[in-house]
């Protein structure tokens, strides 16, 4: 399976994050942020970093890049999109995601070791989770802090659209203590805390994110096989 | 023809031009103002045979200052080269902008640490963010692709209201720029101490990767290539000192006096990184010079200096962000993010796409030439002519006079072993409580947790370990370690021994990973150079570090010299900070710090003597600072990294911890609150526990050993002649010395990692304090039972035990029985507990 991984100016998480899906056993495409041709991947990552600076509003500009007019598009008809901290922030500004991620509450970046709770395995990317499962993941933004409207975070809870939780300790003052959410279909999910900086035991503080590539991988298969 | 009185300065032009120094001989020149002595400037006229330009004089002040010259240093500096030790592995040493030392056939590893202090005192955050873009430039200079930047931070008294604009200033710029760039924070120092108020230290150190045969340097070869300027455009930041000129030529224009600091744009040098990695991998460039202190001046004649050629540079190509500037504020801005390429002219037009598929300016401005002149045109007219190596190798020299601080025989006698100690177990049970939780030994979440540890996925170890492990290749295994240390308290009472203290306990930190080290960086943070008091100690300093490097056998590559650390009359503590790298072989052989495993058997290697003065104890205890700092054995050093490394390579050590500052109860702490395991210790009965806890004597390491192993590690230690001590077990939730106190580890850790957030504010909103403080690290497991009582029978009460510390021996040697650390029989089983998830399993 082919899985894409975005480069903008800018990205930093781009080269971790096809070594996670080669090492879960896809194979890494890489796509450019100013080529339209999405090489026919049947998934594509956004990975983390600070595109374009992210001097206007992170991701707000990245949002415009011709990659992402074919992405936005892909998405519809049910290509699998991951959004990795910078590239939640993107799929927001896409409006592929509801909701935005705004400076931290405490004002500081921080890295750290996030437990999480996988609250919906119904998303493309985390079909071999079970809810309930606890995950450690790195957790590293300077604005990761989700908010939405009432409404909007009503409709997520009622859908089961919540993807994953910040457990023991909210790191950025999110709205009710969310990491990770997905669109009505579930082939687009946008996560802050860094699974692809968690599939190694060696430089990672678990294996827990590599379920992420692994479900996706399965879904393809899946949907291959059918 | 009728001559005409004119003011000098007039009609012509509103720049001064070679002609025009030619016909206004007399004219006064702002020298002094610009920090040139008199007979400097003298210098500058007889090499040109006429007064410089505005431009060339600009750029004689900046390239001749103590910055760029090291005019004062350099007597000295010369013995990092006469005493360096042979090494095969160094492929570019002192004078390139960082060495570059060959890990194997194949890969070679390129490292250095440098200075931005006065820039973050005034402006913290841009000062600190320019000072790690400006050492990451010197890595990619070198044609390498950064890695990884670590940085010793030091800062006044933490309670002195202008460290708490300081301090989070500057941590915000190391963190907002190099997390923007993609690199991770893999370590670096966080020390207080009133003398830094008002010069707090902001070293950085940047490690990078090439291949072996990827070497670039910065000759600017090939009369007819082409020089072009890579990155930002160019603007009035970080004129500094040539603002003078601005204002002396062109009256007190406030627009032109802009910030002497530079403003850094991390996204601009993320950009400049990839397109350098691509324009070396398709070979485009002859030589290429990063730009940071003296900008443009410095490349241009470095380069051209470096291969003995001229370049004709005219600078009205030369992007602007400001179109009103003169040539001589463009010839010294200190703008960021910039490259200078040396290119052949048929390769050109290939780098110039690579730049615009980054979205980077890139400008032909200039070429070389065989003329031997730097030659700068503006508007048509020549602004600078000038010998580049005038600029850049023929700089003046001191043999700045030295005396001996006249304090120090006072500051000698006055030594910290007299002060009064705790003498009970309650006494002794608070003084450790009260160093874990002060400014310098307390956990350093606070500051580290604003960096990115794990961007690009190579960061085996990272802070709070000693030493930062990076991988290098996925497939071997192969990496490298780094630390850097340094001690201005031990420097300032002996600077020769104090140098060589910094350089043993990088060493030792690199070693406790199971890396050989094999060579060094160093910043040498001091005072006035004028001063002959500072200048003794710079000298001894780095007689006292070259001196340390011979004697370990591993070279020092490059470095950096930050003088006029002062304020007033007042210096500094002199301060080296020293980078030292290590090779392993296979990162997953790297040994952590923390306690991992119940009934592990603990082990003290090195020798403990009653070293207290300059101690972290008398600091904090007794606000002391005097006698003489705890030897340097070097011999020691070496041996302890020897068995370390082969301790480490056949898996016997489940856990090793340098002791440095605040000695065996702080390596203790550390250990223990790493993953939650407890231990307990014993000593000797005629071990005077206060030493054996609180003394910093150097060469020592605390290790745990798996259960089994004793006997193999016991044989390991005997055959490199390291004295070695059982003083304990791994397990419970206490830290417990025995007959002496025991504190539970909730304890301990509420202790150690309440002191930043209650100095520098609370990192969240409420409710995210106490959630960091539970959940470091992530996912360790705190062991169930309260106060797990372990009975340890120390070694079978080997001799060795039994002596005094001071004068342990070899344990194995020490114990004819050759039965050390047989199974200790626990009184009560401790709970068997999972080890914690923490990467290694």
């Amino acid at each position: 399976m082919r899985i894409g991984v975005v480069t903008f100016p800018g990205s930093l998480d781009d080269g971790d994050a096809r070594r996670a899906v080669r090492r879960c056993g896809g194979e890494d495409v890489a796509l450019w942020h100013n080529d339209p041709d999405l090489r026919r991947v049947d998934a594509v990552i956004l990975p983390g970093g600070f595109s374009y600076g992210d001097y206007l509003r992170c991701g707000a500009i990245a949002r415009f890049s011709p990659v992402m007019r074919s992405i936005v598009a892909a998405a519809g008809t049910g290509l699998p999109v991951l959004g990795i901290c910078n590239g939640f922030q993107i799929l927001c500004e896409a409006h592929l995601l509801p909701g935005a991620l705004v400076r931290n509450a405490h004002l500081h970046f921080r890295n750290r070791d996030q437990l999480l709770r996988v609250e919906s395995t119904d998303s493309a990317w985390t079909s071999r989770f079970s809810v309930g499962q606890e995950l450690l993941i790195p957790v590293k933004n300077g604005e990761g802090r989700y908010v939405a409207d009432q409404a909007t975070l009503d409709e997520l809870e009622a859908g089961g659209r919540i993807v994953a939780r910040y457990l023991n300790g909210n790191p950025n003052g999110s709205q009710r203590d969310i990491a990770a959410i997905r669109n009505e279909a579930g082939n687009v999910v946008g996560i802050m805390p860094h699974p692809e900086h968690a599939v190694e035991a060696l430089t990672g503080p678990s294996t827990d994110g590599a379920g992420f590539f692994t479900s996706v991988l399965a879904h393809l298969s899946a949907g291959a096989t059918t | 023809m009728t001559t005409v009185e004119e003011p000098p300065m007039a009609a012509v032009a509103d720049f001064d031009t070679v002609g025009q120094a030619g016909r206004t001989p007399d004219v006064t020149q702002p020298y002094a103002e610009l920090g040139l002595q008199e007979d400097e400037y003298e210098k500058i006229r007889k090499l040109l045979g006429r007064r410089p330009t505005e431009s060339e004089l600009a750029m004689y002040s900046v390239m001749w200052s103590e910055h760029c010259s090291y005019k004062s240093s350099k007597v000295h500096l010369r013995q990092f080269a006469e005493k360096a030790p042979k090494s095969d592995r160094l492929l570019a040493g002192i004078g390139e902008n960082a060495g570059v030392v060959k890990v194997n056939e194949y890969v070679a590893v390129t490292f250095k640490v440098e200075s931005h202090n006065h820039p973050s005192f005034v402006e913290p955050y841009q000062g600190a963010a320019t000072g790690v873009g400006g050492i990451v430039r010197d890595i990619i200079a070198m044609g390498a692709r950064p890695l990884a930047v670590m940085d010793p931070l030091r800062f006044g008294d933490p309670e002195h209201p202008d460290t708490a604009r300081v301090l989070p200033g500057i941590v915000g710029g190391v963190g907002g720029y190099g997390n923007c760039l993609g690199l991770p924070n893999i370590g670096g120092e966080l020390v207080f101490d009133p003398c830094y108020q008002g010069n707090p230290l902001l070293n950085a150190l940047c490690v990078g990767v090439l291949p072996v045969g990827g070497l670039r340097n910065k000759a600017a070869a090939g009369p007819g290539n082409a020089v072009i300027l890579l990155g930002a455009k160019t603007g009035r930041d970080g004129i500094g000192g040539v603002s003078v000129l601005a204002s002396a030529t062109f009256g007190a224009d406030s627009s032109a006096r802009r910030p002497s600091v530079q403003v850094g744009d991390p996204f601009t040098e993320k950009l400049l990184i990839e397109a350098c990695m691509e324009i070396y991998a398709a070979d485009l460039v002859v030589g290429i010079q990063d730009l940071g202190g003296a900008g443009l001046t410095c490349a241009l004649s470095e380069t051209a200096a470096a291969a003995g050629t001229g370049m004709r540079v005219t600078l009205d190509e030369v992007p602007l962000r400001e179109p009103s500037m003169a040539p001589h504020e463009i010839l010294v801005s200190e703008s960021q993010e910039r490259m200078l390429l040396i290119v052949e002219p048929q390769k050109a037009s290939l780098v110039l796409s690579i730049a615009a598929r980054w979205g980077l300016l890139a400008t032909v401005i200039g070429e070389v030439t065989n003329s031997g002149r730097l030659v700068v045109t503006w508007r048509d007219e020549t602004v600078v002519d000038v010998p580049p190596a005038s600029l850049a190798d023929e700089g003046p020299v001191y043999a700045r006079p030295m005396r001996e601080p006249s304090d120090l025989p006072l500051l000698h006698a006055d030594r910290a072993e007299t002060l009064p100690r705790p003498a009970s177990g309650a006494e002794l049970r608070e003084t450790l409580l009260r160093l874990a939780g002060s400014p310098n030994l307390c956990d350093k979440t606070w500051v580290t947790e604003q960096y990115d540890r794990y961007v690009l996925g190579n960061t085996v170890l990272a802070q709070p370990e000693d030493a930062g492990v990076l991988r290098l290749d996925e497939q071997t295994g192969l990496g490298v370690a780094l630390s850097v240390d340094g001690n201005g308290r031990y420097t300032r009472l002996d600077p020769y021994r104090g140098a060589q203290l910094a350089l043993a306990e990088a060493y030792r930190n690199v070693a406790v990973t199971g890396a050989t080290p094999v060579a060094v960086t160093n910043c040498l943070n001091f005072g006035s150079p004028e001063d002959p008091q500072v200048m003794w100690q710079f000298a001894e300093a780095v007689r006292g570090l070259a001196d340390g490097c011979l004697a370990l056998g591993i070279p020092v590559t490059g470095g950096n010299v930050s003088f006029y650390n002062q304020t007033g009359a007042v210096a500094i503590n002199p301060t080296p900070v020293v980078g030292v790298l290590g090779v392993l072989d296979n990162v997953a052989e790297r040994v952590p710090l923390g306690l991992r495993h119940e009934k592990d058997v603990l082990f003290l290697l090195g020798e403990t003597r009653a070293e207290l003065s300059g101690s972290e104890w008398a600091h904090v205890i007794h606000r002391h600072l005097g006698g003489r700092p705890p030897e340097a054995d070097l011999a020691r050093e070496k041996a302890l990294a020897g068995v370390l490394a082969a301790a480490a390579r056949v898996g016997h050590l489940s856990a090793a911890h340098d002791l440095s500052d605040g000695g065996l109860a702080q390596a203790l702490v550390e250990c223990t609150l790493r993953y939650g395991i407890g231990a307990v210790v014993a000593f000797a009965d005629d071990v005077d526990p206060f030493v054996a806890l609180f003394s910093e004597s150097a060469g020592r390491a605390l290790v745990a050993v798996p259960r089994g192993q004793e006997k193999a590690f016991l044989a390991t230690v005997e055959e490199h002649g390291v004295p070695c001590t059982p003083i304990g077990v791994v397990g419970g939730t206490a830290l417990e010395v025995r007959d002496q106190f025991s504190i539970p580890l909730d304890e301990l850790r509420r202790v150690w990692t309440g002191t930043l957030p209650a100095l520098f504010g609370s990192p969240g909103p409420a409710g995210l304090v106490e959630a960091a403080a539970s959940s470091e690290p992530a996912g360790s497991v705190e062991p169930a039972a309260s106060s797990v009582e372990l009975e340890i029978e120390v070694v079978d009460e080997p001799p060795a035990a039994a002596e005094p510390v001071a004068e342990a021996a070899p344990v194995a040697e020490a114990a004819p029985d050759g039965e050390p650390a047989e199974e200790p029989a626990p009184a009560g089983e401790p709970p068997v507990q999972e080890p914690p998830a923490d990467g290694s399993s």
